[in-house]
């Protein structure tokens, strides 16, 4: 198709479905951020599978005007994080249950709703909203995400001003087959503050979810997810956080099952001395599940360190999908930048696309990129069988080291042994 | 009999290349048989076959241990059966510690043979006492399988399981191999703190030097896929001695 007939073709196609759309009601500062997010969704385009950075993953079903239905799943375990005293935000079908919620009151932080935030004239919100969304598209079009600006209509605005003594946890329940959620999260970490976000739940048939995380100087935030076992879920989150000097974000993924989950992650390393961690797991079976992860980073500040750990578990053709850059900035000297995406394909039928990117504009950095794909070492497996370990325990256990790699990336080890049981949990309901 | 092999033949799955001619050997329990031989002979085949790797292929003969068909088993099988195969090059397994390791592997065998588990405390004081006698620190049990361990460090820990494990019939493929003479004597001391009346022991080795630590009671001369000669201590020495040249040129 020549390029002009397909950007007429996308055009036609994003005019149709924002026809007759209605932003949600807000107030001022709000419903400005709205529109202009509108205003960059008609200017991109809505994402097309012939767009490059779409290759790898079919978009349409995440644009669509109306979502497929998932059947409602009981995974019959434990609500993850249980024994974690934290505050809890519960959101049913992408609406905030205020009845199911903890008080939203906790020394050192301050938590609204969007839409109580953005009915207010002035708010700190209206200089994050939308803003770092913005300038995520400046390499690439993430027309999704201004989508999600756009339309979000839950959410909540979290301003973090000292050390909040336990984690806030967002929680996305479902409640029906056929909700299309979209929600949308700002957080603000003021110069020396903390925080730790849990995130949990299938979320919706689809869920949209646009997070954006403004980390100040010497301030920190971790945030921890684990995306649901619905099976015929279908997701599309966008993370874009901003790191002043000396801050610290560190960011865990872990995706059981669903047909079709994109990740993308936007950091900007704008202050000297920050670190970004960015990592992710996944587990999944059968030709249906279609896993990306899409990652961008910027180098921006001297002596800034990114990593990137991904780490995926394809089995009965399922498809993984590791999409991530890292660009130096001029004048970004000493950045050290890394990153590694894997794959373990279970079977002959599955399958990993890794397109791993450097663009570099800085002369005195250390930057390092590999990939890999393969099964599970036959010389490892007989090794453990020869000690009387079967078959499947040890095809288990050495899957579970291979994630291993990217579970170190989360600081707070209790997180990191919870998901290790809710791995371990997988693989065995899954085994061969 | 402890182990009995019968006209045992074998070839590689991926090529028409025969490895194992018919091998006789029997292995009583309380004895140690050492098979000697040159390089190629099949010693190395004989083992990883009696333990059931893959890429061999059965064509003649049998593999009893205490009158179980081992050809017939998996390799975990073989395992709970009472097979132990100490390797001459152990698998370094990133990502899996060597204490979950063990513990797997112990609990899999009781499992296997309807023997209750061991809990954790009870583990802990077993692998302390047993690596405390290898000289084993317990940063290597902290570390994963084999990852980082030096050549002496990882047959230290194919010992060590050993020890736990408590196999009826011990495989040593070329344990000296990579072994100084410090580390050659620790191994030993750990074997020869195993033998006892009711295991079995088969080592094999290119060399006699193993062999002055560990005292065999019947040694086997191994070549082109058979056993060409089987005595003594003596037949050990022998070797050290004239090489394996006026042996084989004796029999053939």
């Amino acid at each position: 198709m020549a390029k002009a007939a397909l950007k007429q073709q996308k055009t036609d196609a994003t005019e149709a479905r924002l026809a007759g759309l209605r932003l949600p009601e807000s107030g001022a500062w709000l419903r400005e951020a709205r529109e202009a997010a509108l205003g960059r969704v008609q200017a991109m385009g809505l994402p097309h599978r012939r767009d490059e950075y779409w290759r790898f993953t079919d978009p349409t079903s995440l644009s669509a005007a109306e979502p497929a239905p998932a059947a409602l799943f009981d995974p019959q375990e434990a609500p993850l994080f249980d024994s974690v005293d934290r505050l809890r935000l519960v959101f049913v079908d992408g609406v905030f249950d205020a009845e199911a919620s903890d008080d939203l009151a906790l020394e050192g932080i301050e938590i609204e709703r969007l839409a109580e935030a953005g009915a207010k004239d002035i708010h700190w919100a209206r200089d994050v909203y939308g803003r770092l969304e913005a300038q995520g598209h400046e390499k690439t079009d993430r027309p999704l995400a201004a989508l999600n600006s756009a339309t979000a209509t839950d959410g909540v605005v979290i301003r973090v001003t000292g050390t909040p003594a336990k984690p806030v946890h967002l929680v996305y329940e479902r409640a029906s087959e056929r909700a299309d959620a979209v929600l949308h999260h700002v957080v603000k970490v003021e110069q020396g503050a903390s925080v730790t976000l849990l995130e949990t739940g299938p979320g919706a048939a689809r869920l949209s979810t646009g997070l954006e995380v403004d980390v100040a100087d010497g301030a920190a935030c971790h945030l921890v997810r684990v995306q649901g076992r619905d099976h015929e879920r279908r997701a599309e989150t966008s993370v874009f956080a901003r790191l002043g000097t000396e801050s610290t974000f560190k960011t865990f993924t872990l995706t059981f099952n669903g047909v079709l989950t994109r990740n993308e992650c936007v950091v900007e390393l704008t202050g000297d001395d920050a670190v970004a961690h960015i990592a992710g797991a996944c587990l999944g079976a059968g030709k249906d599940f279609h896993h990306d992860d899409t990652v961008f980073v910027t180098h921006d500040a001297v002596d800034c360190e990114s990593r990137q750990v991904f780490k995926k578990v394809l089995r009965n053709a399922a498809t993984g999908v590791f999409q991530g850059k890292i660009l130096v900035r001029k004048g970004a000297q000493k950045t050290d930048g890394y990153q590694i995406s894997q794959s373990l394909l279970l079977d002959d039928d599955a399958q990993f696309l890794a397109k791993p990117e450097l663009e570099i504009y800085a002369d005195d950095v250390a930057c390092s990129h590999g990939s890999t794909s393969g099964a599970i070492d036959p010389e490892a497996l007989f090794y453990l069988r020869s000690r009387g370990v079967g078959e499947v325990e040890a095809t288990n256990l050495l899957t579970l080291a291979f994630v291993a790699e990217a579970l170190e990336e989360i600081e707070d080890e209790a997180y990191a042994d919870e998901l290790r049981e809710r791995l371990a949990g997988w693989l065995e309901r899954h085994a061969a | 009999m402890l182990l009995d092999i019968k006209g045992l033949e074998v070839k590689l799955e991926e090529e028409d290349k025969q490895i194992l001619k018919g091998v006789d050997l029997e292995v009583e329990a309380g004895k140690v048989h050492a098979i000697m031989g040159p390089n190629g002979s099949g010693k190395s085949t004989l083992s990883y076959v009696l333990s059931g790797r893959d890429g061999y292929e059965v064509t003649g003969g049998s593999a009893r241990l205490d009158g179980v068909d081992l050809l017939e088993l998996e390799p975990e099988e073989r395992a709970a059966a009472g097979l132990f195969l100490a390797f001459q090059y152990p698998v370094e397994i990133p990502g899996v510690g060597n204490m979950t390791f063990l513990r797997t592997s112990l609990n899999a065998q009781k499992k296997a043979r309807g023997e209750p588990e061991v809990s954790s405390a009870d583990f802990l004081k077993l692998v302390r006492e047993k690596a405390k006698s290898l000289q084993i620190d317990p940063d290597m049990l902290k570390r994963p399988v084999n990852m980082g361990f030096s050549g002496g460090e990882k047959k230290r820990n194919e010992i060590l399981q050993m020890a736990i494990l408590e196999p009826r019939m011990c495989i040593l493929d070329e344990t000296d191999s990579g072994l100084d003479v410090d580390a050659m004597k620790l191994v030993s001391d750990g074997v020869n703190a195993l033998r006892d009346a009711g295991r079995g022991f088969l080592v094999i080795t290119h060399y006699q030097r193993l062999l002055n630590h560990i005292t065999p009671d019947v040694v086997h001369i191994m070549s082109d896929g058979r056993i060409v000669k089987t005595g003594g201590p003596e037949l050990a020495l022998e070797v050290e001695e004239n090489g394996y040249g006026d042996i084989l040129g004796e029999v053939a």
